[in-house]
């Protein structure tokens, strides 16, 4: 029984979220002076930024920026400045939590795990080894994102895990398969300045990237061109050279159209399209029925607008074309980035530096948590868990019978539904909130309930760890060691900043005492983040994703170590594709035509306006972390409805009032913030927020076929004025 | 730091917010920021613009002090009240061009940037123009600004017959030599009519 066990007030009230403005002994300035500071990164963004956290009395009591780090060189966006607040929070989980009728009680380790266990094995002995699914996340460490693999397919035997990584880069990294061969952002962040013309395409880099800002600065700086396409004008489009509003969920006709004049016009590099790849007839057939004007039709672009931007590209030696979620998390999430695709290497941009489509990853470890094993569909070193000879190395590796591995099972949202079908009974999850950040809430609300047990591992009692039965205090980002791979496809070094508080535990221990309990200790001796990354730099040693060559000190050495990286002689591969060779075995790019479909909740009569979805430079996902610190709340409390002027006059709407946003599931209820930055047929909802303020209750369950992601940046909705309200306080810092 | 300058380019801010909240974690203002970034006008464009002290030549927050509290380095920055002297009068506040200068009502005292004295006395870049990820904020030598940017440096600002030149430049569009917030500054002079050609 997942229901929740006491009121929500209370709930909250007693676990937060709370705001912590202070750090951990004050301001005063001796209680600032650092022990020591540790270098390490982020624990956010998959930009993954190097920072020294300053450490005294195994609290992390402030930051300092680490300016020989390549990558952002001391630079910081305000999550990262503020990210030591969430160490020594007050809402910090301090013990085990056992469920009873009226809330949570701590609990010992012991009671606890034996708890779970216990749980985990009726359920499995009554309805089968896949009525437990895992969840996992992107935020954790590689070494953790593989030892969940492991206790799935080895100690559970369940083939359902998969993570939140589902929601967030799975549509690029198919289509990078697909098309390469190969699932990795083929350039380092290095090339973008040396661009002529830079194309960002559904991603708002200044909020969800923003030291990705500064590259495309001095792309500009140097000379080059920027080119936008985004249904908002996001803050980089204050220089861009050419705007393109495009129309949530048309991001592929746009693409298509600018493919169609890059054949029409000549731009198209014929000797290198019949070199190097297979596949551009039909592609280049399939453009040739989307000329601009039909483009323009579905996109809002104007025709002379795709024009113009096939030519910038077209025309460039040497362009780069980067895109995130924008047009990821759509139904044809997979068919957008492979038009990005087929764009760059129609006109020759790529494995070249400053030429290339950059895909940006967005969580910590977007890149390196999917890439080792708990992914549903994957083993360890991006191997295919159907592939014989992938599912012999691995099994070899891990001491077990190849026949005995699980095959392939359920993605995220999949996995959520069979809950809500009462297929899968008992779940355990780590670093996933998905009653904030899976497709229509209150399905998830109603799924969680159904569970016959559900067991978290997390540092702060989330919206979904409410409805635990068991949870399990676990680590923060700088209680352990480990490596994470940034969008750049470099592998860094986590370094461990202090020891979990309290009675707080590991997460590698915790997750190993599970094993241990399930009678599989034998298979998880592993007591320091060191040992299981040796084993997983064998379990990745041939495949595609092949670390056997990184080690902490390669890392340390060389600040950072691009994969793939065979050899411990080996220093690294920045750059992929150099001299157009691609992963596929006959050497070449697999190019594909693109089919435009529509999208699974249409905008019609009744529900008239298009919602699409996103995040603040101040908040992170969720917000299970990001929500508890004072300081980024303040920059922006609470999510508010973007919405253009010419659209707020139709309803009666100004700045300020509170607005009823309904779609086909759900209605939530929101203060408008009329600004003319934003199509006129569409609204905009940050989604970090839980419950009645929750972007995710109105979006829907759409999911891309292939990748298996939620549609979430476009749906329909209808709008009413509910009542009036004061203008919203000017944003930013207040003068007085 | 010898030789470096600091560079304020609104063109490449991003409204991030990163220097306001690094600012507020200097252990001499303690939680409060020194910076303000201004959304210019939310409802009609992203523009944004981060405000550090300028740094002026001959300081009206100074000037103005009745009680001497606020003085200029040899470096040419101008410091944060002497907390002794200062008695919270908010002269400079009301004063100063530029709206920079702080009551901290927490500290009875008025406070600005100074530039990080305790980094760039010690060879760092100040907190701001370290951690900004546009580097809308940038700490870098004329030599270095000249090569990477293709904006003018300029300190030399005109509040009516008022020229106010300072240590911290401002980017402007390549062919603007100075600055003027006055409509009367790009007019033919002692003309109503004409007003002289402005192109950015």
């Amino acid at each position: 029984m997942a229901k929740l066990p006491a009121p929500v007030e209370e709930l909250t009230g007693k676990y937060g979220p709370h705001l912590k403005f202070i750090p951990p002994g004050g301001w005063k300035d001796q209680s600032r002076t650092a022990e020591r500071l540790v270098k390490t990164h982020c624990c956010f963004c998959g930009q993954q930024c190097g920072i020294k956290l300053k450490v005294r009395d195994n609290k992390v009591i402030g930051f300092d920026p680490w300016e020989e780090f390549p990558f952002n060189r001391g630079m910081l966006c305000p999550k990262g400045v503020k990210r030591y607040m969430q160490n020594e929070h007050p809402d910090r989980l301090l013990d085990p939590l056992i469920r009873t009728d009226a809330g949570f009680r701590t609990a010992t380790w012991d009671e606890a795990l034996d708890l779970t266990v216990r749980r985990i094995q009726e359920v499995q002995a009554k309805y089968g080894p896949d009525a437990i699914a895992i969840y996992g996340g992107a935020s954790l460490t590689t070494e953790k994102a593989y030892l969940l693999g492991k206790l799935a397919r080895v100690a559970l035997k369940t083939r359902n895990i998969d993570y939140n990584g589902r929601l967030c880069m799975v549509s690029a990294g198919v289509a990078y398969k697909l098309a390469f061969g190969i699932d990795r952002s083929p350039n380092p962040w290095s090339d973008i300045p040396k661009a002529q013309v830079v194309f960002v395409t559904g991603a708002n880099i200044a909020e969800c990237a923003p030291i990705t800002t500064n590259y495309i600065w001095q792309c500009r700086d140097n000379g080059g061109k920027l080119i936008v396409a985004d249904p908002r004008l996001t803050p980089i489009t204050r220089n861009a050279d050419l705007y393109l509003p495009v129309r949530p969920g048309t991001d592929l006709a746009l693409l298509l159209g600018m493919l169609h004049v890059i054949f029409r016009d000549g731009l198209a590099k014929r000797e290198f399209l019949e070199q190097h790849t297979t596949g551009w007839e039909a592609m280049e057939a399939y453009a040739r029925d989307w000329n601009p004007d039909k483009a323009a039709s579905i996109s809002g672009v104007p025709p002379a607008s795709i024009e113009k931007a096939a030519h910038m590209i077209g025309e460039a030696d040497r362009a780069m074309i980067m895109h995130a979620r924008g047009l990821e998390h759509q139904s044809k999430g997979v068919e957008n980035c492979l038009a990005v695709i087929n764009i760059a290497l129609a006109c020759g941009h790529i494995g070249r530096e400053g030429a290339g489509c950059l895909m940006i990853t967005g969580q910590g470890n977007g890149q390196g948590g999917r890439e080792h094993g708990q992914k549903c569909d994957q083993l360890p070193g991006q191997r295919s868990i159907t592939d014989p000879e992938a599912r012999r190395h691995v099994a070899k590796v891990w001491g077990v019978d190849p026949d005995e591995l699980p095959g392939p099972g359920l993605s995220a949202v999949e996995i959520m539904e069979a809950i809500h079908r009462g297929e899968i009974k008992a779940l355990l999850s780590i670093c996933f909130n998905p009653l904030v950040s899976l497709p229509e809430g209150e399905y998830t609300r109603e799924a969680l309930e159904r569970l016959e047990f559900f067991g978290v591992i997390d540092f702060f009692l989330s919206e979904t760890a409410q409805h635990a039965d068991v949870v399990l205090a676990g680590s923060l980002h700088e209680e352990e060691e480990g490596i994470v791979c940034s969008a750049e496809g470099r592998v860094i070094h986590i370094n461990k900043a202090v020891d979990p508080p309290g009675n707080a535990r590991s997460d590698i221990r915790i997750i190993c005492d599970i094993a241990a309990r399930l009678g599989k200790g034998n298979y998880f001796p592993f007591v320091e983040s060191r040992q299981i990354l040796d084993e997983l730099r064998e379990a990745s040693r041939g495949g595609v994703a092949d670390y056997y060559g990184i080690t902490y000190e390669k890392i340390d050495e060389q600040l950072g170590v691009f994969w793939p990286c065979p050899d411990l002689d080996h220093s690294g591969t920045p750059r992929l594709f150099e001299g157009a060779r691609f992963y596929h075995p006959d050497g070449k790019a697999h190019l594909q035509a693109t089919e435009f479909r529509p999208g699974g909740d249409p905008v019609d009569e009744e529900f008239p306006v298009y919602l699409t979805t996103g995040r603040v430079v101040s908040q992170y996902l969720s917000g299970t972390q990001t929500r508890r610190i004072g300081a980024l709340v303040d920059q922006y409390p609470e999510p508010r409805l973007e919405i253009h002027p010419r659209l707020a006059e139709k309803y009666g709407i100004s700045d300020g009032d509170w607005v009823a946003v309904r779609t086909r599931r759900n209605e939530i209820l929101l203060r408008a913030m009329v600004v003319k930055t934003i199509r006129p047929d569409t609204v905009f909802i940050p989604y970090h927020w839980p419950r009645e303020r929750s972007a995710n209750r109105l979006t829907h369950r759409t999911l891309d076929p292939r990748s298996k992601i939620p549609e979430y940046k476009v749906s329909a909705c209808q709008l009413r004025l509910e009542k009036k309200g004061d203008p919203l306080p000017v944003m930013g810092q207040s003068r007085v | 730091m010898f030789g470096y300058e600091f560079y304020i380019d609104p063109e490449r801010c991003i409204g991030c917010m990163s220097c306001v909240n690094a600012c507020a974690e200097c252990e001499t203002h303690r939680g409060h920021s020194m910076i303000n970034v201004d959304f210019i006008d939310r409802k009609n464009t992203i523009a944004t613009v981060p405000m550090i002290c300028m740094h002026c030549d001959d300081p009206t927050c100074a000037e103005v002090c009745p009680a001497d509290a606020i003085k200029k380095g040899e470096d040419g920055v101008v410091q944060s009240s002497l907390k002794p002297r200062c008695i919270a009068c908010s002269n400079c506040v009301l004063a100063c061009p530029f709206g920079v200068p702080k009551m901290i009502v927490d500290f009875e005292q008025m406070m600005k940037c100074d530039m990080c004295y305790d980094r760039t006395s010690v060879g760092k870049r100040p907190m701001c123009a370290t951690v900004c990820p546009s580097q809308a904020l940038a700490y870098i030598t004329a030599e270095e600004a000249a090569a990477q940017r293709r904006e003018k440096p300029v300190n030399e600002f005109q509040f009516g017959n008022e020229t106010v030149r300072t240590r911290v430049f401002m980017m402007l569009p390549p062919d603007q030599e100075r600055l003027s917030l006055d409509v009367a500054d790009y007019m033919w002079e002692q003309s109503d009519e004409i007003v002289q050609a402005y192109e950015y």
